[in-house]
């Protein structure tokens, strides 16, 4: 059944107005971006510039890039081993990990910086200061996302069968991880690291109430000396993110594409 | 994580508990839930409509397709650059605010309402309703075709098959999105923590100032107490939520 | 709502359909009437505007052109929801958020009938497709086939003017099919109502059908009773999409053809000169014969009846189909003799 013409009218005209809700706040913080500071006319880069020249807000960015590597790497080096194992050796395991993977969902980050707030301040004495040691709560924090990228890819493929064809072919386990199941589950792995980055990049909870300067927490300190130079560097991260989320979305569909659905 | 938290319970006593019924701490509590339910509300029912109205496009059509992408983007746009994008929208010198004060000479801004509560419905909803639309859209693509055909066919109006067959098939989803979307606007931190510079007028921001004010010792337990209260908001959400459920989707088991 | 009395059925008239989806002709200049309380099948393979047709005579599909009639009513552009048809969908239609009795309850709901009126004739449709003791239950805890039933009850309770049936079997087992084709056929006989059956299933439209359609690229090729669209296919596409056929070098003069040797009577339709025959495998009988100048390839063991191929001199194969007992005797190797039964057959160029 095709849709009438008078709801085709009223769908764009309502798809229109949530277009300028969405897009205007971006539109704005791109206008403020480009202005010359103390309100003067004219338009200028300087304010986009700035993320490369000021010392501070570099350094965060450097942080904020690292932290978003160190949690990749240490979220896959965690996750897929002991996903893949689960659902090949202990699938009696499947919901334990399911449900552990899962809390971080449920209970509020804040909360969980209230809880860590102590074990932080024995880290830090450990480790050193340095902001990377936030790896460890953000590993946390992505692992729900990551839980669910990775397990979605594990689903569609047979994971079972083909590490049993592997074996009988002759391969040990450790071939079956690396050289069978993790090539077949690429496309999720992807998308786990590409949203594990999205939300390091844009963390602030943690960051500000352990008092570690990332690039939100400096963009928040900037922006009450520097406005448009704040501004600038928000929508710089805000559209790095984007790109990786969208990229995350074709990702997804491409995988789609390949094993078209039996229904049609 | 939780055990650390819970160690403290021999240093919960029950002043850190009275803390909870100060005068601060439940008007922040009735602005978190303030905030949180209408936003939950708003976004639910806008995102319902966008979500409706996306899934109601060609399977193919590039605008479908982008929406949802965005709305992935978007749901997980909050923190510093959402509030950075509404100050320079309806900020003090926002691109409306000024465009409204030139156009019809009102006061967009008027006494800083985008700083309190108000603002924070308004631009929470910026991350609420892409949540939203992401969530409810697979339940609409869940909706067969031949459901539709099935009650056309056996005599019903557009109305009826809304009211008889869609509506009941959607709400088990659809409270469920609610309820994801009152959580989630009741943990956000971020952007009310930019936005916001002047007093506690939600829980997250009372923990803050527990957490991370040197002044007064013995605070970070007053910390404690409203991460507690934090956590039995959102278990007493859930287990409403599926015990709505259960009688909502009885027919799903 | 009309209440009519749907033990008579009602004769329905779809008049020159033309319907265009942008290139595509899904049907082109396609007519065809039921009689009363016929069971009509349409067959052809996919995308040849087979559901296309069904579904515009529902109403759930515009004609580009062309007339829908039922009862001598025009109904071309009377909304689906105004139609008063019964349909079944290929699956997955029932309601998942009602019971068995909600659903089938649910055409009578939309009609205004009073509660205890609903549930007594849902009832009584239940226990006519046997299913009398699910009421209470909900479509996900039925088997595939149950669920069917369930349709079919759902659709005839609102005591239609037409049956709808759209490919309703084509998403179950073997076996259930079979049962459940058998089941339809009980209960449409039993109401009486003119029904469409759309199937790419030939056998289940032979089976079940007063006569069958046989559709191609948006057109009607045949539409016959099963034995005479099996014994005389109209056209070409007709009788290699229908059946097994050989097909044999032939030589037809005179209404005669000349096939392995023999004379054979053609079909209207046939060419003349030189062509291929379309013959059955159960009209080719072989028998051992040391001079023969065929060759058994096969024999293919099917229960009470076997497939023998054999080859014939110039190489081409031929498909026989025989008692199990006399196939049982050739072996691959051996010489036969072919022998065709001077049944009509189809000679196309």
């Amino acid at each position: 059944m095709t849709p009438s013409r008078s709801f085709r009218i009223a769908r764009a005209v309502l798809l229109l107005v949530f277009a300028a809700y969405f897009f205007v706040p971006l539109l704005a913080m791109f206008d403020f971006s480009t202005q010359v500071r103390g309100s003067a006319p004219g338009r200028t880069w300087d304010n986009w510039t700035f993320m490369f020249r000021d010392e501070d807000l570099r350094s965060s960015i450097v942080a904020s890039l690292l932290l978003a590597l160190l949690t990749v790497v240490l979220m896959i080096a965690l996750l897929v081993p002991t996903m893949v194992w689960v659902r090949l050796r202990v699938p009696r395991a499947k919901k334990l990990i399911e449900f552990l993977c899962l809390l971080p969902l449920t209970i509020p980050a804040l909360v969980i910086v209230v809880g860590i707030g102590n074990v932080y301040s024995w880290v830090t004495y450990l480790l050193g200061d340095s902001a990377l040691v936030l790896t460890f709560a953000y590993v946390v924090l992505v692992l729900p996302y990551s839980f669910r990228a990775i397990d979605a890819s594990l689903s569609a493929i047979d994971a079972t069968t083909l590490s049993e064809a592997a074996r009988s072919l002759g391969a040990g386990w450790f071939t079956v991880v690396v050289r069978v199941i993790m090539p077949n589950i690429s496309g999720g792995i992807l998308g786990a690291a590409f949203i594990s980055v999205a939300l390091v990049l844009g963390e602030y909870v943690f960051a500000s109430l352990l008092r570690f300067d990332t690039l939100p927490v400096a963009m928040a300190a900037l922006y009450k000396s520097n406005g448009p130079a704040a501004m600038a560097a928000a929508l710089a991260s805000m559209l790095l993110v984007s790109a990786l989320l969208v990229g995350l979305t074709f990702l997804s569909r491409d995988r789609h594409r390949r094993n078209p659905g039996a229904s049609s | 994580m939780l055990g650390a938290f819970q160690d403290e319970d021999g240093a919960l006593t029950l002043g850190n508990l009275d803390a909870l019924t100060s005068e601060a701490a439940v008007s922040a509590l009735k602005g978190s839930l303030i905030l949180s339910a209408s936003t939950a509300l708003l976004g639910a029912v806008l995102g319902a409509v966008l979500a409706y109205l996306v899934v109601s496009l060609p399977p193919r059509s590039l605008l479908r397709r982008g929406t949802l992408a965005l709305s992935g983007v978007l749901a997980q746009f909050g923190g510093v650059v959402l509030a950075f994008a509404w100050i320079a929208t309806i900020g003090q010198v926002g691109i409306v605010t000024q465009l409204v004060s030139d156009l019809f000479g009102a006061d967009l801004y008027g006494s800083g309402w985008l700083f309190g509560l108000p603002g924070l419905v308004v631009v929470y909803c910026y991350f609420q309703i892409p949540l939203m639309v992401i969530v409810l859209a697979p339940a609409f693509e869940g909706l067969r075709p031949q459901w539709r055909e099935a009650a056309v066919n056996l005599g019903a109006s557009t109305w009826s098959y809304w009211r008889h067959v869609a509506i009941p098939l959607l709400t088990p989803a659809f409270l469920g999105a609610l309820l994801l979307l009152f959580a989630n606007a009741f943990a956000a931190y971020a952007t009310a923590a930019v936005l916001v510079s002047q007093g506690q007028p939600i829980v997250p921001l009372l923990i803050r100032q527990a957490i991370t004010s040197e002044v007064i010792l013995g605070q970070a337990n007053v910390g404690f107490a409203l991460a507690l209260e934090m956590i039995v908001v959102v278990t007493v959400v859930m287990v409403a939520y599926s015990l709505l459920l259960r009688r909502t989707s009885r027919w799903m088991r | 709502m009309t209440d009519h009395t749907s033990s008579h059925g009602l004769a329905v008239a779809l008049s020159d359909l033309t319907r265009v989806y942008g290139p595509v002709k899904a049907l082109d200049g396609f007519t065809l009437d039921l009689a009363p309380g016929e069971l009509v099948a349409l067959l052809g393979p996919s995308g040849c505007g087979k559901t296309t047709a069904l579904r515009i005579l529902a109403g759930l599909d515009r004609a580009t052109s062309g007339t829908v009639s039922v009862g001598g009513k025009d109904l071309t552009r009377v909304p689906a929801s105004k139609r008063d048809m019964g349909m079944v969908f290929q699956a997955y239609s029932l309601f998942p958020h009602m019971t068995v009795i909600d659903n089938v309850a649910f055409g009578l709901k939309m009609r205004g009938r009073d509660g205890a009126s609903r549930r007594t004739r849902a009832g009584d449709m239940l226990d006519l497709v046997g299913l009398g003791e699910h009421a209470d239950r909900y479509a996900h805890q039925l088997s595939g086939g149950q669920q069917q039933r369930v349709a079919l009850a759902r659709a005839l309770a609102i005591e239609p003017s037409v049956l709808l049936l759209d490919e309703p079997l084509s998403a179950l087992d073997a076996k259930v099919r079979v049962q459940l084709r058998d089941e339809i056929r009980r209960v449409q006989v039993e109401v009486g109502t003119t029904t469409l059956f759309v199937t790419h299933d030939q056998e289940e439209a032979l089976a079940v059908a007063d006569r069958v359609g046989v559709m191609n690229a948006g057109r009607l090729e045949q539409l016959a009773p099963p034995a005479e669209l099996y014994s005389a296919p109209a056209s070409r596409f007709v009788g290699e999409f229908v059946g097994l056929s050989n097909r044999l070098p032939a030589e037809v003069r005179d209404g005669v053809a000349a096939l392995l040797g023999r004379e054979v009577p053609v079909l209207p339709g046939s060419t003349t000169g030189a062509g291929h025959a379309l013959v059955r495998p159960e009209s080719v009988s072989v028998v051992a014969d040391a001079a023969g100048t065929a060759t058994v390839a096969t024999v293919m063991f099917l229960g009470p009846l076997s497939r023998v191929t054999s080859t014939l001199a110039d190489g081409t194969d031929v498909v026989a189909q025989l008692a199990s007992s006399d196939a049982l005797r050739l072996q691959p190797g051996d010489a036969v003799r072919l022998e065709v039964a001077p049944t009509p057959v189809l000679v196309v160029a």
